[in-house]
């Protein structure tokens, strides 16, 4: 038999599935992860209405999916998604007044936040990491024999395999950023709207800033780079890309460090539903 | 810290500047426990601190010499049926009590052999299957009732558990606090029902504006009401004769006689020479003494002596 904490983990994330995943109440996330899939799907048909003259590059292509993956996955479908989906994991207990009966089971708190943080990061997971994989292998279809070769003897898969893992990365470290302000706010969307301009001033901030968040290093970690648009361009402050061998670490580092606080305080919380 | 008893030793909590329950110390033995006082005396406060759900400002709290800031020992013998009336949404009956078993850490057959007989226990069996959204109040209360027993916990702790029960469930409900109570177990009631209370209780801790006003016995609470007379009911075959015979004793205050002519109420300061007083004079008399029983050592009266009709302390 398995250890008592490990069942006691696997109780909790086994009910906070069943509790979430198909829940009414996160429509508007499934809607987030579905958004790019369906803006992928609606260009691939798009052009094959087209026909093949009037194709842009694959490159061109390439481009396309790092902007949407930067400025849609991660700065509004992820970050977003997280939010609703972490910051509700013990504030939307709260608000139904039914955060009680998990702090009337005999087990650790500590416990607790695992067990509620790995069913949240397993809903994210499907939904982000999944999107972008579905969205990346939907764009460039239409180039048919090319787009193959792309995938199984270029760049491509090497590409979704980087995508995916900073989705993921992504859903841990928001994930473990929207868990704490869960615990410790009354109402999460003011630290998250803080979170949110932080995270969108970070092309901005003096290099040592930069470093305080953690789309510096998701984006470190992105395959190909996105050109600035004017006028933003001049007044992004250019930083070295951090290396994948410090970025992945250091994102775990700091998830892990936010999780042990939020367990912390979970030890230290009293139920109180504002009667 | 004892073993055997729930113990607050000096408890204060404060809500802000709000007073929850101020400088409180009282063991609680085995047995039905009820907290009765009104509104904001400070009931589920005391409830949700010896559950852990809440800390102390300040002071000691001991479960069976368990502190309630270790839910990992404490959650195993405490179960809590709070007044909150939410439950998880999308499970039925089976699975809420059935989900939060398994995070006793539990397998999945004691799970199911549980739920089914803690179902079984406050008969909501046939509608175990049905989501908790849509049972009655009465259903919600008793499938929480069936949650806090689930794991068979040494102190069962209950707060206004027979709110919305119909007479029936009330009467199967207050059985099982009995039989929980027999096994010399802790049951732990708050309720503003004073006759139930008095019916089931062992002791009573009354509670006014977040202090202990009395605790114990109903009777040796009343006993202890000095400035309050006892009143005691005498059915005889001469009440009248009774009376005259009793005002000799300077501590009677008041003497009644019923309607029928056959019961004498009576008020006295000394229940004690009463009682030495009455003897003599049925013995003297040749007084035929149907019943003597005390007419107001119930919950109902020492709740008007102590905390009054309108709820603040007397």
């Amino acid at each position: 038999m398995s250890p008592l904490w490990l069942r006691q983990i696997g109780a909790v994330l086994r009910l906070e599935l069943k509790k979430t995943f198909f829940s009414k109440r996160g429509w508007w996330i499934y809607c987030l992860a579905l958004g790019p899939v369906v803006i992928t799907l609606l260009h691939w048909l798009f052009e094959l209405r087209q026909g093949p003259e009037h194709h842009h590059t694959l490159g061109d292509d390439s481009t396309i999916f790092a902007a949407l993956f930067l400025f849609f996955y991660l700065r509004a479908t992820i970050f977003f998604g997280c939010m609703g989906i972490f910051s509700n994991l013990f504030r939307g207990e709260m608000l139904e007044k039914t955060l009680h009966y998990y702090f009337l089971t005999p087990m650790r708190r500590e416990l607790l936040v695992a067990g509620k943080y790995l069913a949240g990061l397993a809903v994210a997971l499907t939904l982000f990491v999944g999107s972008t994989a579905a969205a990346f292998l939907t764009l460039s279809r239409h180039f048919g024999p090319a787009w193959s070769d792309y995938l199984y003897h270029g760049p491509g898969l090497s590409q979704l395999g980087s995508y995916m893992l900073v989705a993921a990365l992504g859903c841990v470290g928001y994930g473990a950023v929207f868990l704490m302000c869960g615990l410790l706010f009354r109402n999460p969307l003011i630290p998250a709207a803080v979170v949110f301009v932080w995270e969108n001033l970070n092309p901005f901030l003096p290099d040592l800033l930069k470093k305080i968040s953690i789309i510096f290093y998701l984006k470190s970690l992105c395959p190909v780079e996105v050109p600035v648009p004017p006028p933003f361009s001049v007044m992004v402050v250019e930083s070295d890309p951090t290396p994948m061998w410090i970025a992945v670490p250091g994102l775990l580092a700091v998830a892990a460090i936010l999780l042990i606080y939020s367990a912390i305080s979970a030890r230290q919380a009293e139920i109180n539903y504002g009667e | 810290m004892s073993q055997t008893q729930i113990t607050f030793a000096n408890v204060s909590r404060f809500y802000g500047e709000v007073l929850g329950i101020n400088n409180v110390s009282l063991s609680i033995p085995p047995g039905i426990t009820s907290l009765v006082g009104p509104n904001g005396s400070g009931k589920t406060t005391l409830m949700n601190l010896m559950t852990g759900l809440i800390r102390p400002t300040q002071g000691e709290i001991s479960v069976l010499g368990v502190a309630p800031d270790h839910p990992e020992r404490l959650c195993r013998m405490v179960g809590y049926c709070a007044q909150f009336d939410a439950f998880p949404k999308g499970l039925t009956g089976h699975q809420f009590i059935y989900w939060f078993l398994r995070m006793h850490g539990m397998s999945h057959a004691e799970c199911e052999e549980k739920t089914d007989a803690a179902l079984e226990r406050v008969n909501m069996t046939p509608a175990g299957n049905r989501q908790v959204g849509a049972y009655s109040k009465g259903m919600r209360q008793r499938i929480k009732l069936a949650q806090a027993i689930a794991h068979d916990p040494q102190v069962l702790v209950l707060d206004e558990p027979l709110n919305g029960l119909d007479p029936m469930a009330r009467a199967e409900t207050i059985a099982l606090f009995r039989d929980w109570g027999a096994k010399g177990r802790y049951v732990i009631v708050s309720s503003h029902i004073l006759h139930e209370v008095d019916q089931i209780s062992d002791q009573v801790i009354l509670l006014s504006q977040g202090y202990v006003v009395a605790e114990g016995q109903i009777q040796g609470v009343r006993s202890e009401v000095k400035e309050q007379p006892m009143q005691i009911l005498v059915r005889c075959d001469n009440p009248g004769g009774l009376a005259a015979r009793l005002f000799q004793d300077r501590h009677m205050v008041e003497a009644k006689i019923s309607n029928d002519r056959k019961g004498l109420l009576l008020r006295t300061n000394d229940a004690d020479s009463f009682y030495l007083l009455l003897n003599r004079v049925v013995l003297e008399s040749g007084l035929e003494v149907e019943s003597v029983a005390p007419a107001d050592d119930d919950v109902n009266s020492v709740y008007q002596y102590l905390i009054g009709a309108d709820g603040g302390a007397v």
